[in-house]
């Protein structure tokens, strides 16, 4: 069969599989609305503040709901042996992996875009930010599901993973968070953001272009 | 339907060492088409580990493997065997047919359909079935039909007979002979008897 037929293949089965465990949708959906709501009620009553503040809450948020979900990327596969029998595919790993990846972001990055600029209201962020705001989740999420990909990749294998996990791949996730928040907070005050944008853009084609490799490594690495 | 050319399997001088322990060394093997190799040994002397090595997963310590005289990483190995380990490597949100279909995407299309190769099993109807519905052995014998669907030539099995009853077991046994017959090759290990007649059996005791 062909590389792109198993592509799709391994994307739909991702997705039929979310569908049918639906939690691995909700977990980090709700947590990314709860932590969003609760902002509000812990600062109390200044609009101004929390408008201020708006970006990076929406921005933190959606880097903790990313990194809750990263986990369930390839634990149930290497838990039941679908990960050995994926890596032992004529195709290529890494492209497969890209597939793995793509659908994780689907199902738990997609979502928190498509919330987003309900949440952003009720912070009362203004309104001509609001296309900003969904252009960097919509850059900066799926990098975050492809170097969270690298770490998960090597954490899989313990027991234990998950304090490591968040070790390795913060401190990867800051320059998104970094330039994504920026972003919005200029767009907010009527500031043109090309530049964070450009940033943002090359940042996801680095991604899509050189984390499937090491993540593809990884999985053989943990596999052992 | 396999090609009428001869492959082998060739292990020259391998070594597995785990935690400072020796597993084997100086291992030698060479299997030609039709044939069986059947790894034998007490529990934790190496057998599974030799397995991975010769799917990729682990690296040998020490030694090569060959594909039809090439090292496995330049040849068509890949493309050319199918590994069933411990763990069923299938999904159980699935249904059967999902995850034979995924299976066959990740792979090249053998000699069965896929409904062939589930009457073959005796999981003929259990095709909309998810799989968490299904006993041990079902799920066995789902994770050895994938071994009729995909094209290949060599079989890497590990403890197949794992969780089957006496007719499960005859029932690989019987499609082993089948498979070799059509100048296929097995590597297996199994704490069973085999009975397999007109197959030519090497055996490998690593204890």
């Amino acid at each position: 069969m062909s590389l792109s037929h198993a592509f799709f293949a391994v994307i739909r089965r991702d997705l039929v599989l979310a569908l049918r465990r639906r939690s691995e949708i909700a977990n980090p959906l709700l947590f990314f609305i709860l932590v969003i709501t609760l902002f509000p009620l812990g600062i109390g009553a200044q609009p101004h503040l929390l408008q201020a503040i708006a970006p990076g809450i929406i921005w933190v948020s959606a880097l903790l709901a990313a990194m809750l979900s990263l986990d369930s990327l390839f634990r149930s596969d290497f838990d039941d042996g679908s990960l050995e029998q994926m890596l032992l595919s004529p195709h290529p790993a890494s492209v497969l992996v890209l597939a793995k990846i793509i659908a994780h972001w689907l199902v738990t990055g997609l979502p928190l875009l498509i919330v987003a600029p309900l949440l952003a209201v009720f912070l009362g962020m203004p309104n001509h930010s609001l296309g900003i705001l969904l252009l960097t989740l919509l850059l900066g999420t799926p990098v975050l599901s492809l170097i969270g990909a690298i770490g998960v990749a090597l954490t899989v294998g313990l027991r234990r993973g998950g304090m490591i996990l968040s070790l390795l791949v913060l401190p990867l996730y800051v320059p998104v968070l970094i330039f994504a928040g920026n972003a919005v907070q200029m767009a907010s005050g009527g500031l043109p953001v090309d530049a964070q944008i450009n940033i943002l853009i090359s940042i996801l084609l680095m991604a899509l272009v050189l984390a499937p490799l090491p993540v593809a490594a990884a999985l053989k690495m943990s596999i052992n | 339907m396999q090609t009428k050319s001869t492959h082998s399997l060739e292990g020259k001088s391998l070594s597995c060492i785990r935690d400072d322990r020796v597993l084997f060394e100086k291992l030698a093997f060479e299997l030609v088409s039709g044939q069986i190799l059947l790894l034998e040994g007490k529990n934790g002397s190496g057998k599974t580990s030799l397995l991975r090595i010769l799917c990729g997963f682990r690296e040998p310590d020490a030694g090569d493997i060959l594909w039809c005289g090439d090292a496995v990483k330049d040849s068509q190995f890949y493309a050319q065997m199918a590994y069933v380990g411990h763990l069923d490597g299938i999904k159980k949100e699935l249904t059967v047919l999902e995850n034979l279909k995924m299976s066959l995407a990740l792979s090249s299309p053998g000699q069965y359909s896929i409904h062939e190769a589930l009457a073959k099993v005796h999981l003929a109807g259990y095709d909309d079935v998810l799989v968490q519905a299904l006993s041990a052995g079902q799920k066995r014998r789902l994770s050895l039909a994938r071994l009729l669907i995909t094209e290949n030539v060599l079989w890497v099995l590990d403890e197949p007979f794992t969780s089957l009853d006496k007719q499960g077991i005859a029932l690989i046994e019987t499609l082993m002979t089948e498979h070799c017959a059509n100048g296929g090759m097995i590597v297996l290990t199994s704490h069973h008897d085999i009975a397999l007649h007109d197959v030519d059996v090497q055996r490998i005791n690593l204890s």
